[in-house]
This record gives C-alpha cells, structure tokens and sequence, in this order.
C-alpha cells in the first residue's frame, strides 16, 4: 500500500494525485526524512497534507506514509516540567540529538521512556473500571500526583494488575477486559487525538474566582476558575508581561503556557525565571507546576496551528484527574495568522482580511474547551483559557479580535496611552469588561465579606465618573471645577496611581492577597468619604491635598508589606485625626 | 546526467514556468542560460508533477519563451562562508562585487538557516553602551537584541545607526571580536556609500561585511539579502564566536519586493497587498538574532525600517514590532526642531532593557529613574494638548512646570551630538537633574529611599 508519492508541493502543503488511502486529519509522514504532517483535504483525485517542518529539498516522488490515526498526542507522565513544540516533540531532547538548531525530521518519543516511575495500583483484580477511572497513581513532581486513568471509551473489569513498584512509560501495569471479551493492556501513557476534546461528567457554573494576586483583575474584572478571557493589545502594551504575572501567580494547580508563534528570547526568559521562582504555596520552582510549549514565530507555521490543540489536550489531560488547570495562549492572533497562511495556500476563499470563512467557528471550538467540570475520575477540575490577542494597527475592530470577544467573557483591554506612560499592567478600565460577577459574587461575598463587592463598585463608579470629567477638563482645565469634582479626580487618581498600577517587579506588589485589595480599596474610600464631608464645610480642597494623605495612599502598596495587613489601621485613624482637625 | 530544459512556458513578472522537470526539489536554485550567454539564478518555488515555478532573481527581462536553457543545481540557496569573509562588499545575492576574487568556502549553509531551538538560547542580559541618552537610559540595547529603528523617510535614522556602531564596539571588553554585517535592500548609492565611509573613519570598516542591493538592483534579489546578510552574521556569531551587530536598511524595501513576488505568483492578498505571510517572513528574520548555549558570540539586529506616510500602524513596522523586542521610533517634530536624535520616548521600549540595567550592570537607580521619566513626560503631552486648547497662559502652576520640564528633556536630554559620547553615569545624573526640576510629591513612580538619594529639588 505504501506507493504513495508527492505530486507538488506549494510552501507547508503538499499534494498526493490518485490515493484513496488516507483519512481526512491523518497523521502522516512526508519524505525520505519522514517529516511530520497532516491530511487537510480529500478529493478523488487528490489528497492535500500540511507539513509541519520545512518542506525544503522535499521532491516530487518522495514517497508519503500514513500512520493510520489522526494527530495524537501523548499523554503520560513527565509532561510537567518540560517544554515541547507545537506538536509535542521534546525540545530538550531534540537540542541532545540536533544542537542548537532545530533539525528536520528529528524523531523522538514525547515523553521520557526509560524513566521509572513509582506507581502505586489503585484497583485490584475483580473490579469494574469505567472509561476515566484513575487506576494508579505516581508522584510526577513533589507537588502534583500524576493520576493514570483508564481511557474514556474503554470500561470492563480488571484482569490481572501489576504490583506496585517502579515501571517505565510503556510498561504494562493492568490488564482490563470490556464486555466483548476482549483484554486491552494499560500502560503509564495514552493517545488522544489533539482536535478533539477529552469527554467530562457533567459541565459545572464557573462560580469560583481563579485568584491572580493582580488588583485590577482580581476586584474590576475577575475571572472564574473556567472561565475564558481575552488580552488583546498593540505591540509593546504588554500581554506577554500579563500572561507571565498570571502564569506565576495565579492560583490554579497546573500552568500550561503555549508560546505561539512569539519570540525565541521571550520563551527562554520564561524558562529562566520560572526555574528561579518559588512558588509560595509550595515552596517548590514554579516549573514543578508547569508546561511549557514554545513554538517560536520562526518555527514552522503549520506546528503553530497545532500548538495551540496540544496545549488544550494536555490542559485536559489535567483536569481529568481533577486539578485546576489554567491554560494560556501567547498568541492567538498568530495562530489564526497561521490558519490564514494555509488557508491561502489552499486557494480558499478569503472572508475578512484574508482570514478564511472558519476563523469563528474554530475560535468557538477552542474557548469551548475550556470549562469547569465534574470530571470522570470523579473530583472537580477545571481549564481557564487566557489567550492574547494582538490586533493589527492596535485596532480592536480586526476580525481576531472581534471573534474572540464573542467567545470570551472576560475582556482585559491593553491601551497604548496607558503603556505610554508606564501605567503597568495597562489595562484600560473603560474598555474591559466581566461577565462573570454574577456567577462569582457569592463566593466573594461568602468569603471576603459583603463589603468587598460593595466597594469594589464604588471604586468602578468612581473611576466613570472620572472619566466623564475628564472630558471636560481636556476642554477647559482642572482650575474650573467646583471642589467636590475636584475631590472625585484626587480620587481617582489615588485609584489609578495607587490601586489599578501595580508594580511587577516590585517583591511586594508583584502578588496582592485579596484581603489586602480589599483594605486598599477600604481606605481609599474612607478617605474619599471623609474628604467629602470636608468639602461639603466649604474648606477648601487645597487644604486636604497638602495633608498629603492622598500621596501617601499612591504608596500604601510599597509602604505596607502583604504580612502586616493591621497596619491599615493606622492609615484610618492617620485620616480620621488629620481630616478631623481640618474640621475643628 | 545533466539535462538541460530548453525554453520556458510561461512568464508572468519575476516567475517563469517550466514543464516536463523531473527530479526537481523544492526551493532548489536553478541557471537559467539565455542565449546572448548571461546566466541568472532561480529559486523553484512550486512545484505540480512535472510542472515548475521558478522564481528568477535578476528578473525576467529578455526572456522568451523559446531563449533559455535551464539547469537544476541539485541544492538549495547557499551561501559560502569563510573567515575571509570579513571586510568584503557583495551583492545582494552574496556574490563578491568588490573585485577581490571569489570566496573560497570553508562551509557553505542553507541561506534560510533553521530555528534556534528555545530551550538553547541564553536570555540576553548584557547592555551595550551606544553613549546616547535617550537609548541608554529609556530603551537600553541589549548583546543578542532585536531592536529596530521606526523612522520616516528624511529623517536621520542612518546618523543614529552609525553612531550606534561607532560608540558601541568602543565598551566591552571584547572589542576586537566585534563586527558588523551591513545588509542594504533598496537603498541608493549614496546612502550605501554614506554608511561605507562612517565605517572607514571609526575603524570598523575591516570588520564589516557588506551585502548592497541597492535601489537599481534586481527587486526578487531583495528578498536574499537579509538572509545572506543573517547567514553571514550567524557564522561569525556562533562559529568565530564574535559579537556581530547586524544592520538592515530598508526593511520597508524588502517588504514590497516581497509583495511584488506573491502578487505575482497570484496568492492571495492580507492587509495593503502584502501576503498573508508577511508576520512568518519577517520573523524568520528577526529571530536569527540572540545569544545560544555554549557559545560565546552574539547576533544583535537593528533594522531600520522607514514607515510609508510615517504611520506606525502600517503592516510592516505594526508586524515588525510584535516580532522584536521593542523599537526606537523617530519623530519628525523632534527633528523638525533641530534635535538629534529625534527620538520620540514615548512610543520607544525596549523589552529586554529590565534584565540587563541596574545594579551590577548599570547602576541601582536606573529602573526608577526610567519609569519616572517615562511617565513625567507622558504627562508633558497631556499639559500641552490642554495648552494647545486653553493657551499656555491659563495652565495650573503645576502643568506650567510639565511644559517647563518637557523643553529642557527634548534639549538637553534627547538631543545630543552626532559625535557626544555620553556615559551612563552621565545620562542617568542628567535624567535626576532634570527630574529635580519637578516637585518631588509629583515623582510617584519611585521609592522615597532613592528620592533621598537623587533628588535634588
């Protein structure tokens, strides 16, 4: 059967004349080099392939080989803590065999094979498993426990089990035997097909907030654990600086961090940092809870299509075994410039901007993925999709951004003016938007306290009625307004300065606890509250701004470290007495 | 056996189209034999059975469908490469047009290089000095950075990479191992000779390898250059272990020329014209920069790109600056008032710069004084479009003091000489002196340890 040849190639795609031996999605491999690619088009008189390495050098006649399955990944352990490419090639076992430079064609397994794992059997002979049950377990990390579980279509009754001890990847650990009588052997690693999602029990309300320690994300626009959000931005807005905060801090179990399409020294910056940082619940380097899949802008583009399925199957792969996973994807605007490039070397037809006519469809099908859920194996878990966007121009009407709005519900808008001027993370409270308080608010309330909410919209209050202010003193000046508007700018800008801007490299304010936003917020609006009172005396506001409490809040977020939150006390009764004097 | 194919089939811009090839691979080189005894180069750029699409570099001109005969090579696009390269002037294609001889090849390498691998890079952190304040202290370069100059035609962009080069390779240590590959596309002669000349009177000229495709040279050739020029600069880098800094002009150029290719070839369009492709193409330049494991040499990429109508939303410096990490982007206020550089801050970043200033590289403070610079002046421009509204007169006292402010950061600190070599003790004091003309309740962005320290109000 394996006389099929090359036909013509054009860029990534290559065409096979007269077969009918291929299935449409089917992994193949293409060349004497046995280059990676996937069937993308059937007809009777020819097959269509991507291939996801450079077809240099490919010739016409060059025989094409189907593997019989569609793109899989592997799943197993010793997917944490590694770093992949965009279909799931080990990229440091790939530097052991090529150097530095990524050769074609390079032929490794996933995941480590000869490794040994100490498994501990969680079934016994006799027992009925269902598709999803875990069936041993493994420490893969100090901190995450690896659950191996029977694959989803598979169920029947456990035959003969291994006992516990160390085995390899592909090591038979338990024999199963479903209701046709046939035996299927379960090993430390499955297969699972990367455009298709991993099934679930039961698909659960997102009503528990993925806490990032980032004030404006966490009070303005939370979002829930399962939730899906958007960060679009112009170039140098930062993205990839809020995707790092969040994939340091946020407080999900497992970070799956896609590099898609975006740079090579970004991508080593993650690798370093995240080796060097402590996770503070743990105690252990961040990248004991982390994966990593760099497929650099360089890299070739149809792998960048793939990346971002493989990071959501390994996200999958996760929440299966009940763990919280939040998946981040830098960025998705490269990945549907990657659907656009082949796209047009397949002479479709181009809607908006040359993107195909599919774009939204396969945007929905991947936020779908993310989710919360009563999972097989029983336990809850949970994927958080955060993906970038990077709109051509800065400019938020562009088809990928426009889509993905739809399909997200949380929106963290990065403004150009703000990352002007240094107003880090700049995400423009105007313009983003959460559609999850609803869902959240009571999980806010029951643990932070009915006020939390409360405040959390006065402050959003304030900040719009700043902004409409400011509209007229762009035409006119500060100078004019009366005090108690006056008052509402101060305010604000305590707000910006001293709430919304936080500090990243800062080591006390690159991560905020909520209780501690929630006392930021508290005396700012207490000193909003008693300020007004003052004004309304007709004292002037010049008189409150040179106590120069408001200077002192913009610096609260340094002055008082996450340990010493009683120290907000002071800054309360510091306000009563000094305002109180005012007042005498 | 050699064959060679008579005659083409079709010609349609810089393609032509052969039938009846056989055992042809994709993107190999062909010569392309015309009958008054010329040969031209092609690159094999689709291939359909026994069909082929060549693209020919010096253009189709003269070629008839019956005049040609043509000859696969057997190999991609490769470039030779040798020690003896330094010092050479080529073409745009990589051939030596300095009447010096051909260069005898040590190595020869696939011109489209393959991708570092991430996990082999080493996370660039050493700053390179260029002695210009704005740059130094705002938007620091980085050994192994990419970081491109954004500016408009007119303006002085090719002063300030100059400049660059010259007080560069003067700090560091390894001086003597620092070199320069200068990649032409499109430009005219004169520019060309402008930057030969600045590198004969700071020295560097014998370390430079210069690829000139200038403005009247073959367009589809543009599209070689700067992978010639980076294949070049990766065997100086990662073989000789030197520090090679890369300079690329205009990138704007390439971009078109690379639009005149797909039009031609009949793919389909994405924004202006340009091919869908433009963000992988250019990437696939840009990211041939940084430092790997295990070597000690470095390639550090400035190009310089003019932005068509000064527009920095246009695809090329739009896609350019989502690729590399940051940009210096000129402005024609600035220069219109006589400063150089005209550095607009604002706009300008560089992503690397917080990994490779403050203490131990540069000096404690420069972090803070950054930021405080950057947003002190971010507020100049919101006094001034409110001045421009009200008048000037009607300012609060504390706007008076932004524009006061504002006058002396683009005098004094953004301009500079061409040939003031300013330290960055000398920059980053400056940027304090200047500072301390505000009142010290306005600089929020610093820690009030460092204020006692610097500010001098």
């Amino acid at each position: 059967m394996n006389n099929n040849v090359i036909y013509g190639i054009n860029g990534p795609v290559v065409t096979v004349k007269n077969t009918d031996c291929f299935e449409m999605m089917e992994m193949v491999h293409v060349g004497k080099q046995n280059l990676v690619g996937e069937v993308i088009g059937i007809t009777d008189r020819q097959t269509t392939i991507q291939v996801y390495e450079e077809t240099t050098g490919l010739k016409p006649g060059d025989p094409v080989s189907g593997t019989g399955a569609p793109m899989n990944v592997l799943l197993g352990p010793g997917i944490i803590d590694n770093i992949f490419d965009g279909i799931e090639r080990p990229l440091k076992a790939i530097e052991e065999k090529s150097g530095a430079f990524i050769s074609r064609g390079a032929a490794v397994t996933s995941l480590d094979t000869e490794k040994l794992w100490n498994v501990t059997m969680t079934v016994k002979p006799g027992d009925k498993v269902e598709g999803g049950q875990i069936y041993a377990t493994l420490p893969e990390t100090p901190i995450i426990e690896h659950r191996l579980m029977v694959p989803p279509e598979l169920s029947g009754v456990v035959k003969e089990v291994k006992p516990n001890g160390e085995y390899r990847l592909f090591d038979t650990v338990a024999v199963i035997e479903d209701s046709l009588g046939e035996t299927h052997e379960l090993k430390l690693c499955q297969q699972w097909p990367i455009r298709t999602s991993r099934p679930v029990k039961q698909r659960l309300t997102p009503s528990i907030p993925l806490i990032t320690g980032q004030r404006i994300m966490d009070t303005l626009f939370p979002i829930a654990k399962g939730g899906t959000a958007a960060i679009p931005g112009g170039f140098g807005t930062g993205k990839t600086m809020n995707q790092h905060q969040l994939a340091k801090w946020c407080d999900a179990d497992i970070i799956v961090y896609v590099g898609c399409g975006e740079r090579g020294n970004e991508m080593s910056q993650v690798l370093d940092e995240f080796s060097e940082l402590i996770d503070p619940k743990s105690n252990r380097p961040m990248t004991d809870r982390t994966v990593l899949i760099a497929n650099t802008s360089n890299m070739p583009v149809a792998a960048r299509e793939a990346s971002i399925y493989t990071g959501i199957t390994l996200a999958e792969y996760y929440r299966d075994m009940g763990y919280h996973v939040a998946m981040m994807a830098d960025s998705t605007s490269r990945w549907a410039e990657a659907l656009r490039e082949i796209s047009g070397r397949l002479e479709e037809m181009p809607a908006e901007e040359g993107f195909p006519a599919y774009l939204p469809s396969r945007l929905a099908e991947f936020y779908e993925r993310g989710g919360r859920a009563d999972v097989l194996s029983g336990g809850e878990g949970s994927v958080t999709l955060i993906g970038a966007v990077s709109p051509q121009g800065s400019d938020f009407s562009e088809p990928v951004t426009q889509n993905t709005k739809r399909f997200t519900r949380v929106f963290w808008a990065l403004d150009k003016a703000l990352a002007y001027a240094r107003h880090y993370p700049a995400i423009n409270w105007m313009e983003s938007y959460s559609e999850y308080f609803n869902d959240l608010d009571p999980w806010f309330k029951e643990n932070l306290g009915e006020d939390f909410v409360e405040y959390r919209n006065r402050i959003s209050a304030l900040l719009q009625e700043e902004n409409s202010l400011m509209e007229i003193v762009k035409l006119i000046g500060s100078d004019v307004l009366p005090d108690d508007q006056k008052l509402v700018i101060e305010t604000a800008r305590a707000i910006r300065v001293g709430f919304l801007q936080q500090n990243a490299f800062h080591a006390e304010d690159t991560y905020v606890p909520l209780e501690k936003q929630k006392l930021m917020m508290k005396v700012i609006l207490h000193l909003h509250e008693k300020a007004k009172e003052v004004v309304a005396r007709e004292i002037p506001i010049s008189k409150i701004i040179k106590l120069g409490l408001f200077d002192k809040l913009t610096k609260m977020k340094y002055d008082i470290p996450n340990s010493r939150l009683d120290m907000f006390d002071g800054y309360i009764s510091e306000i009563d007495e000094k305002l109180g004097e005012l007042l005498k | 056996m050699i064959i060679d194919y008579v005659g083409v089939k079709e010609i349609n811009g810089s393609l032509i189209v052969m039938d009846g090839v056989k055992g042809v691979s994709n993107e190999e080189i062909v010569d392309i034999k015309l009958e008054n005894g010329t040969v031209r180069q092609g690159r094999v750029v689709q291939i359909e059975g026994e069909r082929i699409v060549v693209q020919v570099f010096e253009g189709t001109r003269r070629i008839s469908l019956k005049n040609t005969r043509t000859r696969l090579t057997g190999h991609p696009m490769e470039m030779p490469l040798s020690p003896e390269i330094i010092g050479r002037v080529l073409d745009g294609a990589g051939r030596p047009i300095d009447g010096l001889g051909d260069i005898f090849p040590v190595k020869k390498e696939n011109i489209n290089g393959t991708p570092i691998n991430p996990v082999s890079r080493v996370y660039p952190k050493n700053y390179i000095n260029t002695g210009i304040s704005s740059i130094d202290t705002l938007m620091t370069l980085i050994r192994g950075q990419k970081l491109p100059i954004f500016s408009g035609s007119g303006m002085t962009h090719n002063d300030l990479a100059v400049q660059i080069v010259r007080q560069a390779k003067i700090s560091g240590a390894d001086s003597t191992n620092f070199g320069v590959v200068f990649a032409a596309m499109g430009v005219q002669k004169d520019v060309a000779e402008y930057f030969r000349k600045s590198f004969e009177e700071s020295g560097v000229l014998s370390r430079v390898v210069m690829l000139l495709n200038l403005s009247n040279d073959p367009i589809i050739e543009r599209t070689l250059t700067p992978r010639c020029a980076l294949t070049i600069a990766e065997y100086l880098a990662f073989e000789l272990d030197m520090h090679i800094l890369v300079i690329m002009t205009d990138m704007t150029s390439y971009a078109e020329a690379l639009r005149e290719f797909s039009s031609s070839k009949g793919e389909i369009p994405g924004r202006k014209g340009y091919p869908g492709y433009l963000y992988s193409d250019l990437a696939s330049l840009y990211e041939r920069a940084g430092m790997i494991k295990g070597h000690p040499g470095s390639v550090t990429q400035i190009p310089i790109l003019t932005m068509p109508n000064d527009d920095i939303t246009h695809p090329i410096p739009d896609l350019t600056g989502y690729i590399t990490e940051g940009q210096i982007v000129l402005d024609r206020t600035l220069q219109g008032q006589g400063f150089y550089p005209p550095v607009s801050v604002l706009p300008s970043l560089s992503r690397l710069m917080k990994d490779g200033i403050g203490e131990g590289y540069t000096r404690a403070d420069h972090q803070a004084l950054a930021n405080q610079l950057f947003a002190s002046y971010a507020k100049v421009i919101d006094a001034r479009a409110l001045a421009s509204v009200i008048g000037e007169e009607e300012l609060s006292p504390i706007d008076k003091k932004y524009i006061e402010f504002g006058k002396l950061f683009e005098s004094r600190f953004v301009n500079q000489g061409f040939t003031e070599n300013r330290s960055i003790e000398q920059s980053l004091d400056l940027g304090w002196e200047l500072l301390s003309t505000l009142p010290r309740a306005e600089l929020d962005r610093v820690d009030d340890a460092v204020l006692d320290i610097y500010y001098k109000g």
